[in-house]
């Protein structure tokens, strides 16, 4: 820390530093661990490992039912990010700019899937899918993930909407620019960052969501987390781990190229 | 767009634009309107319709009937779960607090690279999936896990510890997965202080924990408020984890929905079991709306 008042040696500073550095190691002990594991010789679960191999990973991507569920949670994936950056983003332009009777009821409920617990979404939705046989089907799953990831599309865009200074589209309206020529080619640009990192929370929070999959997924439309939610209990071989590590990478290359990207933008002097 | 066209005059007043009464600043009503729509098609589809129709199954047996309902309230295995989940809750907010207070005061604090290693250690948890990390814990604390190869290794215990499938299990799991969102909304708050504030009490002679005691703690307060009641209504409706680390007999409010409805098939039950905590979670969360608007920190670094 920076300032040292006294020249006594700082103790208790040393030991919080300690307590903090020690917090902070099983914050991240978790997350990390899975990743030597996927990659250790030994057929159970083995740490540390006494030799490397890939054998695991082969395992992984030559058994049809980890492919085609990876797949399938990609898709999903995709799908619900590009619809939740569309409907998120309409109604974070809503709520910032817009004029609408009850604002607040409408943020409330744009941001409630964050706290609603997924277990009641997805026994309401597992009842609501189940008799029109929408379990295990891409567009049920894109309904509920859509949902679901709708207000980290919200927060970013209204939190880039409200730095966008609105002279600048005053400016293009008094110009003679329509409303809509104005939104594509002041605001838009202007936001897109936003939006972009929207998009991708939204990916990820559809990647790694378990709990809704884990009720809506069927015998043939099932998500990754569905699967290894099922074979946790049964198989700790290393193929769990290397599922875990890939669940892992793809989250955090995903969001730590987000936050890399907005503090470069964010580092460069406004305007 | 009729809508849009009027919202396009030129021949105001400069000073009204200005001001924001210019239709220049808002889209009117009717285009708002249009913009949330897709959001309320969506929310109806996913989750109005569904959730009400899980309140009617609950309710009509075919005729009307509470009966699922004085089932929870009445049979003494149901109200221990339901009191077991507002007290996990209870410690596992707690304990989030007491160990995310430190971490979110050092990564407001510190200003050097060491505040990006704290951050990091923050968000790196937070953005991998909740199932891996209950899955690690498994890893950690099963039988022949590592921790207790550790124990062994050093000769703590001659014999592996049972960890795994106990409440402590459930409580450390539960805590480390809830941090992030006790101390990013804390970290929020904690670094608006100036660092004037503290120096100044120093400087007048206070101790270093009389400033805590007495400035950082106070000044801190919105953001321990947001921190809490966050952690506090996620730990409520919990799944994942309590289902995996802590087996089938810790039993909480999400888990024995999970189980009444894939187990026993019971989908009247599970609905309203359902409804019950759904009520507790929204009745909480609108009770401290205000403290929730505090949260920022959270929204910002997910």
């Amino acid at each position: 820390m920076e300032r040292s008042a006294r020249p006594r040696l700082p103790v208790g500073r040393i030991a919080l530093a300690l307590v903090i550095g020690l917090i902070l190691f099983v914050l991240v002990l978790p997350t990390l661990i899975v990743i030597p594991i996927s990659f250790g010789t030994a057929p159970y679960i083995e740490f540390p490992p006494s030799g490397l191999t890939l054998r695991w990973y082969a395992e992984y991507f030559s058994d049809p039912d980890w492919i085609d569920a990876t797949l399938f949670s990609l898709r999903i994936a995709l799908a619900t990010s590009v619809a939740a950056t569309v409907v998120g983003t309409l109604t974070a332009i809503a709520l910032v700019r817009g004029s609408l009777p009850g604002k607040a009821v409408i943020h409330g409920l744009a941001l409630s899937p964050l706290i609603v617990p997924h277990i009641i979404i997805a026994i309401a939705l597992y009842l609501f899918f189940a008799p029109l046989r929408l379990t295990g089907n891409f567009f049920g799953f894109l309904v509920a993930h859509t949902m679901l990831a709708v207000p980290y599309v919200v927060i970013t865009v209204t939190a880039a909407l409200q730095r966008f200074d609105v002279t600048l589209e005053l400016a293009a309206l008094n110009c003679g620019a329509s409303r809509t020529r104005a939104f594509f080619a002041i605001v838009l640009p202007n936001i897109v960052p936003g939006v972009a990192a929207g998009g991708v929370f939204a990916f990820v929070s559809s990647f790694d969501e378990a709990t809704v999959a884990f009720f809506i997924s069927g015998i043939e439309g099932k998500t990754i987390t569905r699967k290894l939610f099922e074979d946790i209990d049964f198989n700790l071989t290393p193929v769990i781990a290397v599922v875990s590590t890939v669940l892992v990478a793809v989250s955090l290359l995903l969001m730590g190229g987000v936050q890399i990207l907005r503090s470069a933008t964010a580092n460069k002097p406004a305007g | 767009m009729a809508v849009v066209l009027e919202t396009a005059q030129p021949r105001r007043a400069p000073l009204a634009r200005l001001f924001g009464s210019a239709s220049g600043r808002q889209y009117s009503p009717a285009l708002s309107l249009l913009l949330v729509t897709p959001l309320i098609i969506l929310l109806v589809f996913g989750f109005f319709y569904p959730v009400g129709r899980m309140l009617f199954n609950s309710l009509f047996d075919p005729g009307f009937t509470l009966d699922n309902y004085i089932r929870i309230f009445t049979e003494p295995l149901y109200l221990r779960v339901l009191w077991r989940t507002f007290e996990v809750a209870f410690y596992v907010t707690v304990s989030a607090l007491l160990v995310g207070y430190p971490v979110a005061y050092a990564m407001a604090r510190l200003k050097t690279r060491w505040a990006l290693v704290v951050a990091a250690c923050v968000l790196i948890p937070l953005w991998t999936s909740v199932l891996v990390r209950s899955y690690a814990w498994i890893i950690l604390l099963q039988r022949h896990g590592i921790l207790n190869d550790l124990l062994i290794g050093l000769g703590v215990t001659s014999e592996p510890l049972r960890m795994i499938y106990t409440e402590g299990a459930v409580y450390l799991a539960m805590t480390h997965v809830l941090l992030p969102f006790m101390i990013l909304p804390l970290f929020s708050v904690l670094k608006t202080i100036p660092d004037e504030l503290p120096r100044a009490a120093l400087n007048l002679g206070a101790g270093p924990v009389t400033v805590f005691v007495k400035v950082i703690v106070p000044l801190s307060l919105p953001g321990v408020f947001a921190g809490t009641l966050l952690t506090f209504i996620l730990a409520l409706g919990f799944y994942i984890t309590p289902a995996l680390v802590g087996g089938p007999q810790i039993l909480m409010m999400a888990t024995l929905i999970g189980q009444q409805a894939t187990m026993l098939l019971d989908w009247p039950f599970a609905g309203a079991l359902a409804t019950v905590l759904l009520i507790l979670t929204l009745l909480l969360a609108f009770a401290f709306r205000r403290v929730l608007a505090f949260s920022k920190g959270f929204q910002g670094g997910h």
